[in-house]
C-alpha cells in the first residue's frame, strides 16, 4: 500500500471489473474522443440528457442505450401520469422541496406536462399516490442517465 | 392496475436504468438489470408477506 509521510497510507480504491469508474485507459479514450469532438461544448449531453430522457445519449451515438433509456424514463412518467399522480407545482413544505426537485428531473416532460394540465393536482385515489411516486422517481432516473451521459462524453465510461 | 403489477413495472423501468448507468459492457448491464429487478420484486414480496404476518 501506498503511504504518505503526511497523511498515512493512502486510500483504498475499490471497484470491481465492469463497474462504471474512472481508470486511465477510459480517461486516454475520453482525451481522443475530445479531441475529436473539436470544441463542442462538454456539458451538452448533460444537459440535452435532462431536457429529454436518452438525448444525452443519442448525441454520443449509443442509440441502443439512450432507447432503453428513453423507453424506461418516458415510460415511467407516462405511467405516473395515468395513474393521476400529482406534479408538485409549489414547495410549501418541506417534503414539497423535495418531489420538486425529483419532478424537475425530468426536464421538458414536466415543462410539457405543467403546460397541458397533465397529471393531478391532489391525490384522491390510491393509485394516484403510486403515480406521484413513479413521477418523482422517473425524474431522478433522468437525473442519473444524464450524469451518465457526462461521463461518457468525458471518457469517465467507455 | 393491481399493487403487483405497479411494482414489477416500477422494478422494470429501474433496473433498466440502473444497469445501463452502473456498469460498462453490455453483458454486465444485463447481468445488473436482472439482478436489480430480482431484488426489486423479491424485496416487495418479502416484505408484502412480513406486513401480512405482523397485521395479523
Amino acid at each position: 500500500m501506498e503511504r504518505s509521510p503526511l497523511f498515512g497510507p493512502a486510500p483504498v480504491r475499490y471497484s470491481q471489473k465492469g463497474m462504471a469508474t474512472g481508470q486511465s485507459n477510459n480517461e486516454a479514450a475520453g482525451q481522443g474522443r475530445e479531441a475529436e469532438s473539436g470544441q463542442r461544448f462538454v456539458y451538452l449531453p448533460l444537459i440535452a440528457g435532462w431536457l429529454v430522457p436518452g438525448a444525452g445519449h443519442f448525441l454520443l451515438r449509443k442509440w441502443g442505450r439512450g432507447a432503453l433509456l428513453s423507453a424506461s424514463i418516458v415510460g415511467m412518467f407516462a405511467m405516473g401520469i395515468a395513474m393521476q399522480g400529482m406534479l408538485f407545482a409549489g414547495a410549501h413544505e418541506i417534503l414539497d422541496v423535495l418531489g420538486l426537485a425529483g419532478d424537475l428531473g425530468n426536464g421538458l416532460l414536466y415543462v410539457f406536462a405543467q403546460l397541458f394540465g397533465l397529471g393531478a393536482d391532489q391525490v384522491r385515489v390510491t393509485t394516484a399516490d403510486y403515480g406521484t411516486r413513479f413521477i418523482v422517481v422517473a425524474g431522478l432516473l433522468n437525473v442519473i442517465a444524464a450524469v451518465d451521459a457526462h461521463n461518457l462524453r468525458t471518457g469517465r465510461k467507455a | 392496475m393491481t399493487h403487483f403489477s405497479a411494482v414489477v413495472l416500477f422494478a422494470l423501468f429501474a433496473s433498466v436504468v440502473f444497469g445501463i448507468t452502473q456498469r460498462e459492457t453490455p453483458r454486465r448491464m444485463v447481468h445488473y438489470g436482472i439482478y436489480c429487478f430480482v431484488l426489486f420484486v423479491g424485496s416487495a414480496v418479502v416484505l408484502s408477506w412480513a406486513m401480512y404476518f405482523i397485521a395479523r
